[in-house]
């Protein structure tokens, strides 16, 4: 018979106000096993932990039961607890009457009796815990950052500086990300490209950073401390080794007729091409789908040009394996596709543009050379509208039900930026609200309201009618309850951010959640904000939710922080709370093998002696390691021939029996 | 599975003004129906749609006849095709209703006393998405006699056939294509232009003349400033709005006129 302790918290009023916990203590002993029971105020404090470890002296108590908050709050507390007393840690359990009935109980009676169900419960089920041992396993001190936008780049940074080998891999052919496209940033209006080309050669030239440009994640194994990925380095086509990035190549290219990603499709680039001036590596690509040696097998002229002899038109992808032990996912966002907004005449008018192509064609290095002029005719706009919300807190279906966060902005820093160059040009932004809650946010608005002269609009757009070579812009001015007209000669359109397209797939392969709109799931939105639900693996910017440049800085120092905290231990702690199978029952079917969303489980071949005859079976066998302990596998064994330790089959039907009680 | 000369045969509901203002709408359509191999059989005894679709929910009376046409369809396991952009879009509405709303079903049938409850069976289709789904604008490619070639022909929705986008499930509302694929199928280079998809002003008409004027005048100036010279419209009202409205600067035609012309059926 065990002797069972049982202490149940008050936490104040949060349970003692819906839950007589006295009645709870004193029919917690009489259950079976109880041998001492007590309620005190807070359990969690230093007093109350004494109690529980001078009842485990003084008692004999075998088992410890706290009936208290969420096993998620305070488990770990109350089994430091027990260990201090020398008692095994697994031997606690936590029954949540707070979480799992004060908090969402209005009746004190019914709260109580609920209280006392799932104590009963606790009791049943800590009678047949047992003890487990935490296993140890090592720490590959090398992190993996994934994506080399600027979130990318600030945490390899961090990660590099404090000592350990960190590896970036970057999709595009350069590093720089979605920073390097635009012009000014907000609130101070310092040149993008300033701030952040530092960071990307800090980056090349760190001896910690290896750069893998052009190159995807292929597939990720492996668990905390011990990842093991697969990196796809696509082929550029070009040796980095010959080329010195003379950029002749790119330069007598024939073919014109692929659209520069890096200024969003407002000009054209050669099929072999170097994205942007100051592009880390600077080292061209062959765009094959767009190269006409590639398509015909004529041309070639590049590679006849070239002083290096660097063009390669055989070079093959490269795959690179490697082990992490830590993973920061920075991947940034995207813009959302404007096709189902038919009634701005984006893609149909070529004045109406996004707020990511007014960046480029204000920017110096910009397709216009920072002229400021109208795509149709180069003429200089004489009104500008923006309009803000395209397809942000949309709740239609066509657009994202989010705010997007940084349009209120950054249209603030483009209406002001034409205000201040060009005075004679009219600019208007029409909003839904205007939100700018970070430092200094509100006064740089203000400014460009107040000294800049931006009309601000309160109220949607309707539709925009191009007339002559005027865009005439229907909108509603919500405060005065007007139907407003303007006769643009420009319209920016503040597109809502999306995560990209590959998000999801990305998250599968990772074995981290995303939400309903393919942004990455912290742990806890509140305390965990830089980490997945996978431990190991941290996420960095905009590919969590729509972020700014000073937000994402900082998310990116705190996943830096997160995973040097992880690559410095020496050892990692394991779960004991794995699953075992018994292979007497097991059958071998492995349908425990296709759910486990660990890839922990595997088929064995054993040898067994049945009836003096030698024989051979295929059974299922978990790798410890990697198991996190969901009991997945146990519900799917149609033989019951998986358990999980901590959580056996026994223990859970006696919790059902108890409530059942 | 289509045959060379397999016929389709459907139900046909042609509304009101088919039979007296907007009779070339239907003349045509028949005519063209014909030889596409559609065979339109219009339906016995069918009564005025009510024009307008009734928005207050317990207006029971006025989606009867909607509703009477629409179980007749069912009856006979065939399609309805309409014709009328008003006509399709009450139909329409209504038939979702009795799929969605159960206390206006259970009362329109409680009245109707049908033979069997009518649930929302039977399937709505304009005569565009006929052409477009059943007959394939490819094959009308194929049997142009007269290819419009060379004329600056705008389309013009109006908001009837579009709109409310959920329930009419016709075409993109803000972006609609239907109109210009079917121009393009008669050989035509039909000139897109953004206010093909506002409303000409319905029936303001009748209550605010200056208004309508207001509105439909727009749509014109909209399409007169790309260089429309010739509009078609699948809908009476639109049509008198237009006309009425639009002056000299465009030619007004049903898509069905076209349509005929094209066949070198008219």
């Amino acid at each position: 018979m065990q002797r069972i302790g049982v202490f149940v918290c008050w936490c104040g009023s949060n349970i003692a106000g819906t839950v007589d916990v006295a009645q709870v203590a004193q029919s917690a002993a009489a259950m079976p096993g109880v041998v001492y029971a007590k309620d005190y105020q807070y359990m969690c404090s230093e007093v109350g932990q004494n109690m529980i470890k001078q009842a485990i002296a003084e008692h004999g108590l075998t088992r410890v039961v706290v009936a208290s908050c969420s096993p998620r709050m305070h488990e770990s507390t109350f089994r430091k607890t027990a260990a201090a007393a020398g008692l095994n840690p697994y031997l606690v359990e936590v029954a949540n009457i707070r979480e799992h009935c004060a908090w969402i109980h209005k009746d004190k009676a019914e709260g109580t009796k609920k209280a006392i169900a799932l104590t009963r419960a606790a009791v049943a089920k800590a009678t047949l815990n047992a003890p487990l041992v935490a296993g140890e396993s090592g720490v590959e001190k090398r992190a993996l950052v994934i994506g080399g936008g600027i979130a990318g780049l600030q945490t390899a940074l961090d990660i590099a500086d404090a000592g350990y080998a960190v590896d970036i891999v970057e999709k595009s052919p350069s590093i720089g990300g979605k920073m390097a496209q635009i012009d000014k940033t907000f609130p101070t209006l310092d040149c993008s490209a300033c701030i952040l080309t530092p960071k990307m050669v800090d980056a090349a030239t760190h001896e910690n950073i290896t750069l893998y440009t052009y190159s995807e994640v292929e597939s990720v194994s492996g668990f905390v401390g011990n990842f093991e990925v697969a990196i796809r380095q696509k082929a550029r086509s070009v040796d980095a080794k010959k080329c010195s990035g003379c950029g002749l190549c790119a330069e007598k290219c024939p073919s014109r007729k692929a659209k520069s990603e890096f200024d969003e499709g407002l000009r054209t680039r050669g099929a072999i091409y170097i994205p942007f001036p100051q592009a880390i590596p600077n080292v061209p690509v062959i765009d094959r789908d767009e190269c006409t040696y590639f398509k015909t097998g004529k041309c070639g002229l590049c590679s006849k040009i070239c002083p290096a002899s660097a063009v390669s038109f055989e070079q093959a992808d490269e795959v690179i394996t490697q082990r992490y032990g830590a993973i920061v996912v920075a991947t940034g966002f995207d813009m959302i596709e404007l096709d189902k907004f038919g009634e701005y005449q984006y893609g149909q008018h070529p004045d109406v543009i996004t707020s990511l192509e007014f960046e480029r064609l204000t920017n110096a290095a910009g397709p216009t050379g920072g002229k400021f002029v109208r795509p149709s005719d180069h003429k200089k706009p004489k009104k500008v509208v923006f309009v803000q919300c395209v397809g942000s807190r949309d709740t239609s279906g066509r657009g994202k039900p989010y705010c997007s966060k940084i349009c209120c902005m950054y249209t603030a820093k483009h209406a002001m930026l034409i205000r201040d160059k060009y005075p004679d040009v009219e600019a208007s932004v029409f909003y839904i609200d205007v939100r700018t809650p970070g430092k200094n946010f509100d006064e740089f608005q203000r400014r460009a309201v107040e000294e800049y002269g931006v009309q601000y609009i309160k109220g949607m757009v309707g539709k925009i009618f191009p007339e002559q070579d005027k865009l005439m812009v229907h909108g509603v001015d919500a405060l005065s309850g007007e139907t407003v007209v303007i006769d643009a000669d420009l319209v920016v359109l503040a597109s809502a951010t999306k995560a990209k397209d590959d998000a999801e797939a990305l998250g599968r392969m990772l074995s981290i959640s995303t939400d309903t709109h393919d942004f990455f799931t912290e742990a806890h939105p509140k305390l965990r904000p830089v980490e997945s639900h996978t431990a190991g693996i941290f996420l960095a910017g905009a590919c969590q939710g729509p972020k700014d440049i000073p937000e994402t800085v900082s998310q990116a120092g705190a996943a830096a922080a997160k995973a040097i905290g992880l690559l410095s231990k020496k050892k990692l702690v394991t779960n004991p709370c794995v699953t075992t199978v018994n292979e007497a029952l097991c059958s071998g079917c492995l349908a425990c093998e296709k759910i486990c969303p660990y890839g922990a489980i595997a088929a064995k071949t054993i040898e067994l002696t049945n009836n003096g005859v030698k024989e051979t079976r295929v059974v299922a066998a978990v790798n410890e390691a990697l198991c996190q302990g969901c009991g997945g596998c146990t519900v799917a064994c149609r033989a019951g021939a998986i358990d999980l330790k901590g959580f056996t089959n026994r223990q859970i039907m006696a919790e059902v029996d108890a409530i059942c009680f | 599975m289509r045959s060379g000369r397999k016929r389709m045969k459907y139900s046909y509901y042609p509304g009101c003004t088919l039979k007296t203002k907007a009779q070339q709408l239907e003349t045509f359509a028949l005519k063209a129906a014909a030889l596409l191999g559609l065979e339109l059989e219009e339906q016995a005894e069918w009564q005025c749609c009510g024009a307008v679709y009734p928005l207050a929910e317990d207006e029971v009376a006025t989606r009867l006849s909607s509703v009477r046409a629409l179980a007749a369809a069912r009856d006979k396991g065939e399609k309805l095709v309409t014709l009328c952009a008003a006509c399709h879009h009450v139909i329409k509405r209504v038939n979702d209703d009795m799929q969605a709303k159960e206390e206006l079903r259970e009362k329109v049938n409680s009245y109707l006393q049908l033979p069997a409850p009518y649930l929302g069976e039977a399937t709505v289709v304009h005569y565009l998405e006929a052409l477009r789904d059943d007959v394939g604008f490819d094959k009308l490619a194929k049997l142009v006699k007269k290819p419009l070639a060379g004329r600056k022909i705008g389309a013009y929705y109006g908001c009837l056939l579009l709109r409310p986008a959920e329930i009419m499930q016709f075409d993109d509302p803000e972006n609609p294509t239907i109109l210009e694929d079917f121009l393009r199928a008669l050989g035509a280079d039909p000139v897109v232009y953004p206010g093909r998809n506002e409303c000409c002003g319905g029936y303001v008409a009748v209550t605010d003349k200056e208004a309508a004027r207001d509105i439909s005048r727009a749509v014109v100036r909209s399409a007169t400033g790309c260089g429309v010279e010739e509009l078609v419209t699948a809908c009476p009202l639109c049509q008198y709005n237009l006309a009425e409205n639009g002056g000299p600067a465009v030619k007004l035609h049903y898509f069905t006129e076209l349509l005929a012309e094209a066949l070198d059926v008219r």
